[in-house]
C-alpha cells in the first residue's frame, strides 16, 4: 500500500495549527493513491492535540521523543524523519512550508537524494505521479510541477489547505528515540513584541502602508487587529518596511511573505505590483484608501474609499461590538 | 576568513510576467535581470566579515546562463574577490540539481563560509543553501537576520512565527539570508571600474535533469471584479455586512 508521511510540528508540547493543515494535504495525496496517511510529530515529551489528527484523516500517528526536540533542532529531525522516511518505504513526505519545515524539507530531501517541491498551493495524484502547483515570480504566475523521484518531498503553504474533517482510525503511539548530537543548536527564544501571531499564519492580516504617515499611526491598526480578539496579525509593505516603520518580518510582498489569510485588509497601501504579489491568494481582500484611483482598489473585493484615520477607528468600534 | 556567496540572476520584482510560447517558462523578452534580492544581503555579509577578520577572499559562485557574468560583475563591484560561473542555458526546476553543482564546486575549498540568500524571488525554492549543507554535512542556519562570528564559531538569529531563534553553530558553515540581516552597499563607480578586471573563471554545469518535471507556467487565476462599498467612515456598516452575509469572513 502506498503511504504518505506527514510531518507535524509543535511548539512547547501543543500542535501547531499548521499541523492540521498538513494531514489535509497529506490525506489527499494518499486518497489519490489509495493509500494511508502516518503523521509523525517529534517533541521532547507528549503533545497536545494529538487526538484530533485522526479527525482530519491520520490513519497513525506517531509521535517521537527526546528532549532535543524541544526546540528546533535541524540535524537531529532531518536524520530521524529521512530514516523514517525510507525504513517506511512512503511514497509522499509532507511538510509545511513554516519557518520550520521549509528548513527541514530540503535537507530531508537531499539526504534521501530526492527533488523538493516547496511552499505548494495545491497538490494532487495523476496518472500515479504527485504534481504540485507551486506559485513562482511570487505569485505573479503558478508552475505546475510532476514530481518523478520516491518519496516525492512536497511542502505546503500555510493556510492554503483548509482542514478538513475526514474521521480515520488514527491511532496513537510514542516512542522515545535516541537524537544525534546536532552541531546547530537553539540557545533560545525571544517572542517577538508584536505578539504571537505571524502575518504568514494568521487567519486575518491587516496591512499597512505608506497612508499612515508615521510609524506612531500603526496604532490605529493595532487596535483593529485587536479587536479581532488575537486572530490577526498586522502586516506592512515593502515602502514603510524600508523607512524602518516596522520590522522586516511584518513584511508582505515579493520581497517579503506571502499571505493567504482569510482575510486581508489593505490600508493605505497603493498596490505596487510586488505588494499584490504577496497578498493577492487571500480569500477576501478589503481596502481603505484615500486614492480611489490606487491599483489595490483592482485587486480588492471590497472598497472604501477615504480617511483611513476616520475609517479604521469607525471599523474598530464596530468589530468590537460584534466580539464584544 | 574564506567565504563563499552562491547568487543567482533573477528578473526584476518589478517585472510583469509573460508566459513563453512553450507554455512552461518565463518569456524574457524586455525583461530586465538583477542580483537577486536576498543574494545581495549575503554578499553584503560576506565583505563586512572579511573586513572585520582583516584578511580573507570573497568568491561569487553562480549557476546560470552567460549573461549570469553580469551578475556576479555587480558582486565583485560591491567587493568581492573573484567569481566562478557554472554556466547552463538552462536552469532545472529541481533545486537539488543546482544544489549538487554548487556542492561540488565549493567542496575541499577551506571555505570559512559559504551564504546564500534565504531564496530566490523568481522560483520561490528556499532550499538550495541547506540542500548544499546537507550534501557537504555542514551546520546549517537558514533565513538569518543577525549574524555575530567570533573564535571558530558563529551565533545567528532566525525569525520562526510569532519569535526569533538564537542559534549557535560552529565554523564551517552554511547560512542563508533574512532581508533585515544588513544594508547592502551600492557599488561605487571605482569598484564597478576594478570588478571589470577581476578574474571571473566560467566553466560548464553538470547538472542531471532532475526530479521535477515542469508540465506548465500559467496565470494566476484573476480576482473576480471588486468593487467600491462606499465613502468614509459611513461606508463601515456596509462593508461588514458584506463580510458577514456575502464573503461569509466574520
Amino acid at each position: 500500500m502506498s503511504k504518505v508521511l506527514a510531518v507535524l510540528e509543535q511548539r512547547e508540547g501543543a500542535l501547531r495549527k499548521v499541523s492540521s493543515e498538513v494531514v489535509t494535504g497529506a490525506r489527499r495525496l494518499a486518497d489519490g493513491l489509495a493509500g494511508r496517511v502516518d503523521a509523525l510529530v517529534l517533541a521532547a515529551g507528549s503533545v497536545q492535540g494529538i487526538d484530533q489528527l485522526g479527525g482530519f484523516g491520520a490513519d497513525t500517528v506517531l509521535t517521537l521523543t527526546n528532549d532535543a526536540f524541544g526546540r528546533d533542532a535541524p540535524e537531529a529531525c532531518t536524520r530521524v524523519i529521512a530514516d523514517r522516511a525510507k525504513a517506511g518505504g512512503y511514497r509522499a513526505v509532507v511538510f509545511a512550508a513554516s519557518a520550520t519545515g521549509r528548513d527541514l524539507a530540503p535537507r530531508v530531501a537531499a539526504r534521501l537524494g530526492v527533488a523538493l517541491a516547496q511552499d505548494v498551493t495545491d497538490v494532487a495524484v495523476e496518472g500515479g505521479a504527485v504534481t504540485v502547483i507551486h506559485p513562482v515570480y511570487a505569485g505573479k504566475a503558478l508552475l505546475k510541477l510532476k514530481l518523478t523521484a520516491t518519496p516525492a518531498i512536497v511542502s505546503l503553504r500555510p493556510n492554503v489547505f483548509t482542514p478538513v474533517q475526514r474521521p480515520k482510525a488514527g491511532s496513537a503511539e510514542t516512542v522515545a528515540v535516541p537524537a544525534p548530537t546536532g552541531r546547530v543548536v537553539v540557545t533560545a527564544i525571544k517572542p517577538a513584541t508584536a505578539g504571537t501571531l505571524d502575518v504568514a499564519e494568521a487567519p486575518i492580516v491587516i496591512s499597512g502602508g505608506r497612508g499612515l504617515k508615521e510609524p506612531a499611526n500603526f496604532k490605529v491598526l493595532e487596535e483593529l487587529a485587536a479587536a479581532f480578539g488575537g486572530r490577526a496579525a498586522v502586516g506592512a509593505s515593502r515602502a514603510v518596511v524600508d523607512a524602518g516603520w516596522r520590522p522586516h518580518a511584518d513584511q508582505v510582498g515579493q520581497t517579503g511573505k506571502t499571505v493567504s489569510p482569510t482575510l486581508y485588509i489593505a490600508v493605505g497601501i497603493s498596490g505596487a505590483i510586488q505588494h499584490l504579489a504577496g497578498m493577492r491568494t487571500s480569500k477576501v481582500i478589503v481596502a481603505i484608501n484615500k486614492d480611489k484611483d490606487a491599483p489595490i482598489f483592482k485587486v480588492a473585493d471590497y472598497g472604501v474609499v477615504g480617511d483611513l484615520f476616520e475609517v479604521v477607528p469607525r471599523l474598530t468600534e464596530e468589530i468590537r461590538k460584534l466580539h464584544g | 576568513m574564506k567565504i563563499a556567496v552562491c547568487i543567482k540572476r533573477v528578473p526584476d520584482s518589478e517585472t510583469r510576467v509573460k508566459i513563453a510560447s512553450d507554455g512552461k517558462s518565463l518569456d524574457e523578452a524586455g525583461v530586465k535581470f538583477i542580483l537577486n534580492p536576498y543574494d545581495e544581503f549575503a554578499v553584503e555579509e560576506a565583505l563586512r566579515r572579511k573586513e572585520q577578520a582583516g584578511a580573507g577572499e570573497v568568491v561569487i559562485v553562480s549557476v546560470g546562463p552567460a549573461a549570469a557574468q553580469e551578475t556576479i560583475r555587480t558582486a565583485l563591484a560591491m567587493g568581492a574577490d573573484r567569481g566562478v560561473l557554472l554556466q547552463t542555458d538552462t536552469i532545472p526546476a529541481d533545486g537539488l540539481e543546482i544544489a549538487r553543482a554548487l556542492a561540488a564546486e565549493v567542496r575541499d575549498s577551506g571555505y570559512d563560509l559559504i551564504l546564500f540568500g534565504k531564496m530566490a524571488i523568481d522560483d520561490y525554492n528556499h532550499q538550495v543553501g541547506p540542500m548544499v549543507a546537507e550534501l557537504l554535512d555542514l551546520p546549517c542556519v537558514t533565513a538569518i537576520a543577525h549574524l555575530e562570528i567570533g573564535g571558530g564559531k558563529g551565533t545567528a538569529e532566525r525569525e520562526i512565527e510569532g519569535g526569533v531563534e538564537i542559534v549557535d553553530f560552529p565554523l564551517p558553515a552554511v547560512l542563508t539570508a533574512e532581508k533585515g540581516l544588513n544594508e547592502p552597499r551600492y557599488p561605487a563607480l571605482k569598484g564597478i571600474m576594478a570588478a571589470k578586471k577581476k578574474p571571473l573563471e566560467v566553466k560548464p554545469a553538470s547538472l542531471g535533469a532532475g526530479g521535477l518535471e515542469v508540465l506548465a507556467l500559467t496565470p494566476p487565476p484573476q480576482r473576480k471584479e471588486g468593487r467600491v462599498v462606499g465613502e468614509g467612515p459611513a461606508a463601515v456598516l456596509e462593508l461588514l455586512r458584506l463580510l458577514r452575509e456575502e464573503a461569509k469572513v466574520l
